[in-house]
């Protein structure tokens, strides 16, 4: 019964109130990311109860990952990195006119997997982490390079195109300091270099700010040349739509965002791409992704937000973050005095610890309303604005964002670079995602391989290593599924028309 | 008439000296304020690490003390290098203080050229807190003690993981291998956060790491040896390296630093802050709680330090890079 109140108490509804809000600000900005939102107002806690600390920071954390979705939307900037794959489907929409109908389907996925991630963390949180330690270096090699393999699926069409960018992305994340033997690679005496290029300030200047140049350089207007559809018949509608026939949508990207954000390390960022492309590959239509449907923007949304409650297993149970803002809110557990273990669950500690899950639900719900509400005055003001209000705000974000990253003016260039270099790709027909899969996963990668190696060292043939563990030949499978699925769903597309073929002829 | 001039001329020369000797005054006055702006606190690591956990838990009680305000930024990058060659080229009137690590300070400048600074252009104003190597393995490991850790060390590859290249976890391990004369692999983690999760689920055979892990996962892990001269007052019954016949004495320390050419004065304000800070039960009762050992070394104390620990670690990376 304390939960309860503890939940509906009037400054803790407040505090979820004001957090997520917060937090969906801040994700909206392209450059401010979900760790960020929380760092920055971890301090505030300190003067608050545990309890109302954590919601606070969890209401943040779920907002800015649903937040992010806003600017992918409308201008193509992934407001964190883990709305990127809603950029695929939901900046076409934007184009098309059907911006709010792309917005509400965001807020029900996110909704939607924010719930379901939370509900797993309540109640199968102890035994799910347990399983997650399976996953050692050689496991989260194979994962990594899963994640690669979804470039194959990006653009069918020009998967040489995307081959190069994904490896060029891998490339170029070798910049800094190597995880292994702490030597300087690529960084041509720049001090800046060494902590390697951003994957923020990649994220803006490739997604971003060559889109925002097109829309310039094009005359149009403003963003929406069709004029938006009468909006309150749009919600009801992709509500219908969306419970109507994409359940198997919702489920498995829910299941993927949750898997993901228990394996520690991976994020957001990987679990909408992942969840992209699942949900284009069982797609009757796949060739539909990429030119604005539903289908896309829910696989996403819905993906990412599972990962904030699923994030949280490992948090609670081993003491270990789940993906980046669960860093910071390890900290804030430890300077509250909350020790991450068995004893969090049990006790008189537990109430702190189910209050706040629970309440993560009702952040969730109040994200539905504060979204659909926020996001139809939103959409109606960038859709109108005159390009070049719109294009010039939005370039000055990206500044300001680019430098929050960690006050280095150096960034600033570095983004402004990456809008050049972006635009010029763009003109290729370069689709940016490949380079970024390659950002991210590339560090992902060359650690695992590398730790791999080491943990091998002494033994026979030290390669068997990579494939001499169960769950090493389950994923190394999923990677073959995954790279050559479109080869293997060609052949039977061809086989299932011979088929017919040979029906009709008889 | 040419009387009247001189006159002038020299109320004249009165007004400047005096104007000279009011401004001078201010000046002085000027330093003896110091602070009297905000004061930024850099960290060179990401939020959440022991670096920043530390600096969060200092800043009230620096605010109190200095009576301005402390913002911490977080500045990561390059293993705590980009902070480090930010503060060789900052501005040295004490308004940045950099948080600074060995033994990061003294072995990234030995192994890169260009990282960007060198070890003494940090000018040192306190190490603060020192977290020693213990190694640790899980709980249900079949070693129980540093010698069985050893004798299978010898008889088959082991390894240890631990977080970074060239921190004090790899160090730690080289040195154990020299006097151990064993060979167990150092694998580095990107963190302790990716480290532990490894060591729970056994892929590696245990961890070189620090006593904040001991602590905060007392649970599920044992140490076999503590790497510090005596024994560690929190954990009465865990030995040290060294009483079981290595001599491995080794662990990070915490401090801060500031830009080279600071004013004496300045820094002698910011290092009785700092100890006056480090001297607060309050504050020590909840970083030892964390596994955190505290030191007091101010300015004169932590140049000898790292004098001794540029000797220290130029001998023991001779071998890393003979072995590269």
């Amino acid at each position: 019964m304390s939960i309860l109140s503890g939940i509906f108490s009037p400054y803790n509804l407040l505090l979820m109130l004001g957090g997520t809000v917060f937090g969906m600000f801040c994700g909206a900005l392209p450059g401010l990311t979900a760790t960020m939102a929380v760092a920055l107002l971890v301090p505030f806690t300190f003067t608050m109860n545990p309890t109302s600390g954590l919601i606070t920071l969890g209401a943040i954390y779920g907002g800015a990952i649903y937040g992010g979705s806003f600017s992918a939307i409308l201008v193509n900037a992934p407001g964190t990195p883990s709305s990127i794959g809603t950029t695929f489907d939901g900046y076409p929409m934007a184009k098309k006119g059907e911006g709010y109908r792309a917005i509400v389907t965001a807020t029900i996925g996110s909704v939607f997997g924010g719930i379901f991630g939370t509900l797993v963390l309540i109640f199968m949180a102890p035994p799910l982490a347990i399983w997650s330690l399976n996953f050692g270096p050689t496991e989260f090699f194979w994962v990594a390079v899963f994640g690669m393999t979804i470039i194959s699926s990006v653009e069918q069409k020009a998967i040489l195109k995307s081959m190069i960018g994904g490896l060029l992305g891998m490339l170029v994340s070798t910049i800094g300091i190597a995880p292994v033997g702490g030597e300087a690679r690529f960084t041509f005496g720049f001090p800046a270099l060494m902590g390697g290029l951003q994957l923020v300030v990649a994220l803006i200047g490739f997604f971003c700010i060559p889109e925002m140049m097109n829309m310039v350089g094009g005359g149009l207007k403003s963003m929406s040349a069709i004029t938006a559809k009468k909006q309150r018949g749009v919600f009801w509608e992709t509500v219908k739509d969306i419970f109507g026939r994409m359940w198997g949508n919702l489920l498995r990207s829910s299941v993927i965002g949750t898997i993901t954000g228990i394996l520690p390390g991976a994020g957001g960022s990987i679990a909408n791409l992942i969840a992209y492309n699942e949900a284009k590959r069982v797609s009757k239509h796949p060739e539909k992704f990429g030119t604005g449907i539903v289908d896309g923007v829910l696989a996403t949304e819905t993906a990412n937000n599972a990962v904030v409650g699923a994030g949280m297993i490992p948090l609670f149970t081993l003491g270990i973050p789940g993906a980046p803002p669960d860093a910071v809110i390890l900290a804030a557990l430890v300077m509250m005095g909350l020790r991450p273990g068995a004893e969090l669950f049990s006790g008189q500690l537990a109430n702190i610890t189910y209050t706040f899950m629970y309440s993560m639900i009702v952040a969730n719900i109040m994200m539905m309303f504060i979204g659909i509400w926020g996001g139809q005055s939103l959409y109606k003001v960038t859709s109108r604005l005159p390009v070049r209000y719109l294009a010039a705000s939005v370039f000055f974000l990206t500044i300001v964002g680019s430098f929050a990253i960690r006050n280095s003016v150096f960034d600033v260039y570095a983004m402004v670079l990456c809008g050049l270099i972006g635009y010029v790709l763009l003109q290729l027909k370069f689709h940016p995602a490949p380079f970024v899969l390659g950002l991210i996963l590339g560090p992902i990668i060359e650690e695992g391989f590398v730790q791999t190696i080491l943990m091998a060292t002494g033994t026979k043939q030290p390669w068997m290593a990579f494939f001499n563990r169960p769950l090493s030949i389950i994923l190394i499978v999923m990677c073959l599924l995954s790279a050559f699925w479109p080869l293997i769903a060609n052949t039977i597309h061809q086989f299932k028309q011979k088929g017919v073929a040979v029906n009709e002829r008889a | 008439m040419k009387g009247m001039k001189n006159k002038v001329k020299s109320k004249f020369w009165l007004l400047v000296v005096v104007v000279f000797l009011i401004m001078s005054l201010a000046g002085v006055n000027a330093a003896a304020k110091f602070p009297n702006k905000p004061i930024t606190y850099v960290i060179p690591f990401a939020v959440g690490g022991e670096s920043d956990i530390t600096a969060r838990l200092q800043q009230k009680y620096l605010e109190e003390i200095l009576g301005v305000k402390v913002l911490i930024i977080n500045k990561p990058g390059g293993g705590g290098a980009l902070g480090w060659a930010e503060c060789a080229a900052g501005k040295p009137d004490g308004y940045t203080v950099t948080g600074c690590n060995l033994p990061h300070t003294i072995v990234q400048p030995m192994e890169s050229k260009d990282i960007g600074y060198q070890t003494d252009s940090l000018n040192l104003v306190y190490y603060f807190q020192n977290t020693p190597n213990v190694l640790a393995v899980p709980k249900d490991s079949p070693y129980n003690t540093l010698a069985d850790f050893i004798k299978a060390a010898k008889e088959k590859p082991l390894n240890l993981g631990g977080s970074a290249s060239n921190s004090a976890n790899h160090l730690g391990v080289l040195q154990l291998n020299k006097v151990a004369k064993v060979k167990i692999t150092y694998i580095p983690f990107s963190g302790t956060g990716t480290a532990v999760p490894a060591l729970l689920g056994k892929h590696v055979a245990g961890l070189m790491t620090y006593t904040t892990v001991g602590v905060n996962y007392a649970k599920e892990i044992k140490v076999l040896a503590v790497a510090t001269e005596k024994r560690w007052g929190a954990w009465p019954d865990v030995p040290t390296f060294k009483e079981q016949g290595f001599n491995v004495v080794e662990g990070a320390y915490r401090g801060v630093a500031v830009p080279p050419g600071t004013p004496p004065a300045v820094m002698k304000v910011l290092e009785d802050a700092f100890e006056k800070v480090n001297r607060n039960p309050e504050f020590v009762k909840k970083m030892e709680e964390m596994g955190f050992i505290m030191e007091n070394y101010g300015v004169r104390a932590s140049k000898k330090l790292v004098a001794e620990g540029k000797k220290h670690y130029s001998d023991l990376l001779t071998e890393l890079l003979n072995k590269k």
